[in-house]
């Protein structure tokens, strides 16, 4: 129960909001509300039937009361089919509300990511984000649609057996005020008891197979250095730990059904005797005795699993939690009131003392004074980690400035709509993007309603064409995840023919080709400089040959700017940038 | 399976005995709905009130021993799953670390990884389960099926005729329905991919303001599977409902036979109220033995899966000592191989190498660069040609004895989860001098030094703390750590700014003369100093040499070096 204590300031707040998405379905909820109500009554009424119909039977041979027997077995299967029917309808709508839920949750989870800021999928790992649309909210839903129908069906049944278990028998009742008692005791005795030893065993097993993935993964390296013994034996103690935390989860565990059973089988015996003595009494038929026993294990049936239940909802209010907090995760701020698109984009691009750090009280880039023109080749260098990347993400807006302005031929980047700032650069990333699509798709994703033409045509200038037609469906090749079907500098290449259909004014380069091969290399460069002409480039590269020509070289080390200029000039500094030159040569 | 009852056999003594205890427990519990109907039909009638007490009493003392047993038994049943699976995951584990990289590219590591981790758990589940489910299961259901016979067979028949219906049915839409959540499954991975792309490539699709695009497209995978998931479970929700008609309807049956039977005075009115207990004990059992073949059928296939890695055979076999006296520390004679065994990764590559010469190989992704290295430290063994170190053909040298010569960079290597100095020295227990040594020759000594914990600050996995630089600097201080008779450095520079792999390259040359080293690269300036470039394309060797020749000669060299130093060498 610890671990609800962090959850509980929100819990209403949470279960409010958990309504809300039913209540948006109010009618398929009332629906199933009254479904349920009468499937259980119909079902309730059966013993109560059964007993009837024993009663009719009597104990003396001969004496059976045909007629009335028959009239009960008609009822009796009319309620069962009846309350059979009802059942499946019920499940069938619970199946289609759930469904609907489910849908709105994980649509205003995604929809709610696509607003978020960059920073957000920095911080976020990706394993996280998935868990949340996939597993949190498919727990959540699984809790909404069984615990909560059975929450309430049981409710029925409870209520409903022990009205008629009163009707019958006011006084054997009274048998259940000691064992319900006790079987409610134990199971939260034992779930109390059982929750933290599962939660260890799926720790346990969770840090086995984080160690297997390490290791199996690493077994090249393994192997190189003949280390194979000394890692067997750090296995055998996470396998130890795993397979013991096991065992003691269900040392415990396993103790609660027969515990449960045990206090049924008190129950049965204790009715047993009082039926028998009170039916000695003549105070009770053997029909209601019957009616009674089965009612008595209805009864008991719900009460037993409540405990389940109740930690299912718990683990179901957790996950609804941290996906609330991902739907609360507050997004990119909207564009100011006055906002202006950018149209006709020439690409002149200003920093005015800019001032920009990732935290607060790290500042990284301090007073940035920079002037691009039209046209220009801004390149940024310096040693892999030093931060490059942080001009990019304020030129796009990806992050905002502390202090200072950029301007974009002389507007103020904060009063122009992040669309079409954003639209006015194009990105070709180190890390190639290409989604599950095919070549077509994965191009033409930049341009609406591009046509075949228009591909074909940026891809020729890429030089990827030829390659393109070699493959055996062309361009309607699908991509798929690894990609095995295509190498890392044909992806580069396919970027760059995606990034060409963008007729944009400026251009970003990162790292562009430090994944793929020289000779792969020297085929991007030509694409490259094909896309680049008449255009505002900012490259970030680590070979320093490509650079050389810039207008203007930013040298970043450690998150700083430290040189600025051009490559002569910085050669003559004879600073950090001649040595990172020179070693190129060593 | 035959492999997993080898597992089991050391167990059986415990498993007997636990199941023994099982067996009375169940007994037990079997026995109570059978003195209800005694004391209603024989006892109740005699009206001795004593008598009722005693039966009562009977039942209270049947329902402690049922507990007492079920309990010691479950534990039993637990302790033996627990054994059996430790020891099937070590020797799996064992074997999987001991796989040729031949076996490992067959099996591949993601299905490896779930042998060793999901199939490893289903086993247990199952082991216990079956010990638990699968003695109390059948006897609760043949055993309440005798108590019933013996009650009254008629009404026990009525009774039976509906069980296999009821089978029938939970097998028929079970089968219809798992193929339909295999498929919904397939819908989620999809579903999962969009999500996953999402998330990388943000900065993309926002630079494009493609939001709306992603927001349909995830809209489509979303009503796939939402779509897929009520499919799957409108069809399994038939059977719960269905389940309960046949159920009732039998009992309905039960009440009418019974009520000729009474009236015939073949049977008592307690018998039919025992008889609707045995009922329900009687479907329960029928539900988890259908449960257990469930579990069995995913236990046997993981069973199978776990099976085909132990029984692996050894592929790399050792051979009888072959050799041949020359000067030569590694040598190469047209070495030819495959990895699927149909166009050759590596052709016909020879190549010589004295003690402390230092070898580049160059070339395009995938020209079979890494290949050599894999053959080199026996990963796999040539399809032609042998390769010799000291003389000595390497398929003769025994494992321990020929990675020890070793120290090794690869493409993409990795650290663990351990502390800097333990990734260090890795399992070869080197004294701290040497391990402090190594990071300083491969210039990590800066970084770590800049850590509060020094070499014990502990790396995640895969090192994801520290930067792609530091890592690399890691990966050189293991590699040279035990002072190697061979250091391999699969494009192990690429992460390195120039100016650190320039003086990693002069530590190399004044600290570790005698090592033989061979560097992989794709930067003309980490490999122009060596003895010896080899420059490759499509598997094989096109030209070898010196720098100063290449430059000359080759076309291909000169035009790689240019695009990359520019012409400033000429200078």
């Amino acid at each position: 129960m610890n671990n609800n204590v962090n959850v509980k300031p929100d819990k209403k707040y949470v279960l409010l909001r958990l309504w809300n998405y039913l209540y948006h379905y109010k009618w398929n909820l009332l629906l199933v509300f009254i479904l349920s109500l009468l499937s259980n009554v119909l079902a309730l009424i059966g013993p109560k039937l059964a007993g009837d119909a024993i009663d009719a039977i009597g104990i003396v041979p001969g004496q059976v009361q045909f007629n009335k027997v028959f009239i009960y077995i008609f009822f009796m299967l009319i309620f069962y089919i009846l309350s059979s029917c009802l059942l499946y309808i019920l499940s069938v709508v619970m199946i289609k509300l759930s469904r609907k839920v489910t849908y709105k949750m994980r649509k205003d989870l995604f929809d709610k990511l696509t607003t978020l800021p960059v920073g957000f999928f920095d911080k976020t790992q990706t394993g996280e984000i998935v868990s949340r649309i996939s597993y949190d909210i498919d727990t959540v839903n699984a809790s909404l649609s069984h615990d909560l129908l059975q929450v309430s069906t049981s409710a029925i049944t409870v209520i409903g057996s022990l009205i008629m278990m009163i009707i019958i028998s006011p006084l054997m009742v009274t048998i259940f005020l000691l064992t319900i008692p006790c079987s409610i005791l134990f199971t939260k005795y034992m779930t109390k008891k059982v929750r933290p030893l599962y939660r260890k065993r799926s720790a346990n097993l969770g840090e086995l197979n984080g160690y297997a993935e390490e290791v199996i993964s690493g077994q090249k390296t393994i192997k190189a250095y003949h280390q194979e013994e000394s890692i067997i034996e750090r296995f055998e103690k996470r396998n130890n730990n795993a397979v013991e935390a096991y065992f003691k989860a269900d040392y415990y565990g396993s103790t609660t059904g027969p515990g449960v059973n045990f206090i049924n089988n008190l129950s049965l015996s204790l009715v047993s005797v009082f039926g028998a003595l009170l039916f000695l009494f003549g105070k009770i038929t053997p029909g209601n005795l019957s009616s009674f026993v089965l009612y008595s294990r209805k009864f008991s049936g719900p009460i037993n699993e409540m405990a389940n239940i109740i930690s299912e909802l718990q683990s179901a209010l957790a996950a609804a939690v941290r996906m609330f907090k991902m739907i609360d995760e507050v997004p990119e701020p909207a564009d100011s009131i006055d906002a202006k698109a950018l149209n006709n984009v020439e690409g002149n691009v200003e920093f005015k003392n800019v001032d920009f750090g990732y935290v607060p009280n790290k500042q990284i880039i301090k007073n940035l004074n920079l002037k691009v023109q039209q046209g220009g080749l801004i390149a940024i260098v310096g040693p892999t980690g030093a931060g490059k990347t942080t001009i990019i993400n304020l030129l796009m807006r990806f992050y905002d400035p502390q202090n200072g302005y950029i301007y974009v031929d002389d507007n103020d980047i904060m009063k122009i709509t992040r669309k079409s700032l954003r639209r006015a650069y194009t990105m070709v990333l180190q890390d190639t993007w290409l989604f599950t699509g095919t070549i077509f798709e994965n191009i033409a994703y930049v341009k609406k309603d591009a046509t075949l033409e228009e591909v074909i045509g940026v891809c020729k200038v890429a030089k990827i064409h030829s390659f393109i037609t070699q493959l055996p469906n062309g361009y309607n090749t699908v991509i798929n995840e690894d990609g095995m079907n295509i190498s890392k500098g044909q992806k580069q290449m396919l970027t760059i023919a995606r990034a060409m259909l963008v007729d944009s004014k400026m251009l970003i380069f990162d790292e562009a080709t430090s994944n793929v091969d020289t000779r792969t290399e020297q085929q991007i460069q030509e694409a490259m400089i094909q896309l680049m002409q008449g255009k505002t480039c900012f490259v970030i590269a680590h070979r320093l040959s490509t650079v050389k020509n810039a207008d203007i070289i930013l040298v970043v080390k450690d998150g700083h700017i430290i040189e600025q200029g051009k490559h002569d000039e910085l050669l003559q500094k004879n600073g950090f940038y001649t040595g990172l030159f020179n070693s190129q040569y060593e | 399976m035959k492999k997993y009852f080898e597992y089991i056999k050391p167990q059986i003594p415990k498993m007997s005995f636990g199941l023994f205890i099982k067996f009375i427990g169940t007994i037990m519990d079997l026995l109570l709905p059978w003195i209800l109907a005694f004391m209603i039909d024989d006892v109740v009638p005699t009206k001795n009130k004593s008598n009722i007490i005693f039966w009562g009493c009977m039942m209270v003392l049947f329902s402690i021993l049922a507990v007492t047993a079920n309990i010691v038994a479950n534990r039993m049943a637990s302790r033996v799953a627990m054994n059996t699976t430790q020891k099937i995951r070590y020797d799996l584990f064992k074997k999987i670390l001991y796989l040729s990289c031949k076996q490992i590219d067959d099996f591949t590591i993601p299905s490896l990884e779930s042998r060793l981790t999901t199939d490893t758990y289903n086993l247990h589940q199952m082991t216990g389960s079956m010990q638990r489910l699968g003695v109390r299961a059948p006897i609760l259901l043949i055993g309440g099926i005798i108590i019933t016979l013996s009650l009254d067979p008629i009404l026990s028949l009525t009774l039976i005729s509906v069980l296999p219906i009821i089978g029938y049915t939970v097998y028929k839409i079970s089968k219809k329905g798992i193929p339909l959540y295999t498929e919904q499954q397939k819908a989620t991975d999809n579903m999962v991919r969009v999500v996953r792309e999402n998330a990388v490539g943000v900065r993309i699709i926002r630079a494009l303001s493609k939001s709306d695009f992603e927001q349909q497209r995830f809209d489509s995978v979303n009503n796939e599977v939402t779509g897929k998931e009520t499919k799957a479970s409108v069809i399994m929700a038939i059977s719960n409902p269905l389940m309960n008609l046949f159920f009732y309807l039998g009992l309905t049956m039960v009440i009418l036979v019974g009520a000729f039977r009474v009236n015939s005075g073949f049977t008592q009115a307690g018998t039919i109220i025992a008889f609707l207990t045995y009922f329900t004990i009687i479907l329960n059992a029928m539900l988890s033995i259908t449960r257990m073949f469930v579990m069995l059928s995913k236990a046997i296939a993981s069973a199978k899966r776990i099976n085909e890695v132990l029984t692996a055979e050894e592929d790399l076999k050792m051979y009888p000592i072959d050799h041949v006296d020359n000067d030569y520390h590694i040598e190469f004679n047209n070495v030819s191989f495959s990895y699927n065994k149909k166009q050759n990764n590596v052709d016909d590559i020879s190549f010589k190498l004295k003690k402390g010469e230092t070898l580049g190989i160059i070339g395009a992704t995938g020209c079979g660069k890494s290949t050599i290295i894999n053959l080199l430290i026996r990963f796999y063994d040539p399809d032609k040609g042998q390769i010799r170190i000291n003389g000595d053909n390497i398929n003769s040298i025994p494992f321990n004895k020929l990675h020890s010569k070793f120290g090794i960079v690869f493409q993409n290597d990795i650290l663990f989860a351990d502390s800097i100095g333990e990734n260090i020295s890795f399992g070869r227990k080197l004294p701290n001098e040497e391990i402090e040594k190594a990071a300083e020759f491969a210039q990590a000594k800066l970084f770590i030094d800049d850590l509060e914990e020094g070499y014990s600050y502990n790396l995640t996995s895969k090192g994801t703390n520290i930067s792609g630089g530091q890592k690399q600097r890691l990966l050189i201080s293991r590699a040279i750590a035990s002072n190697p008779e061979i250091l391999i450095l699969d494009d192990s520079s690429s992460a390195l700014d120039y100016k650190t792999d320039a003086e990693f390259r002069k530590v190399l040359l004044n600290n570790y003369k005698d090592t033989t080293t061979i560097i992989i690269a794709q930067r003309i300036s980490s490999i122009r100093n060596a003895d010896l470039i080899i420059v490759m394309d499509e598997g094989k060797i096109i030209v070898m040499g010196k720098h100063s020749d290449l430059i000359k000669d080759c076309t291909l060299y000169k035009q790689i070096s240019d695009s990359q130093m520019g012409e400033k060498q000429y200078e």
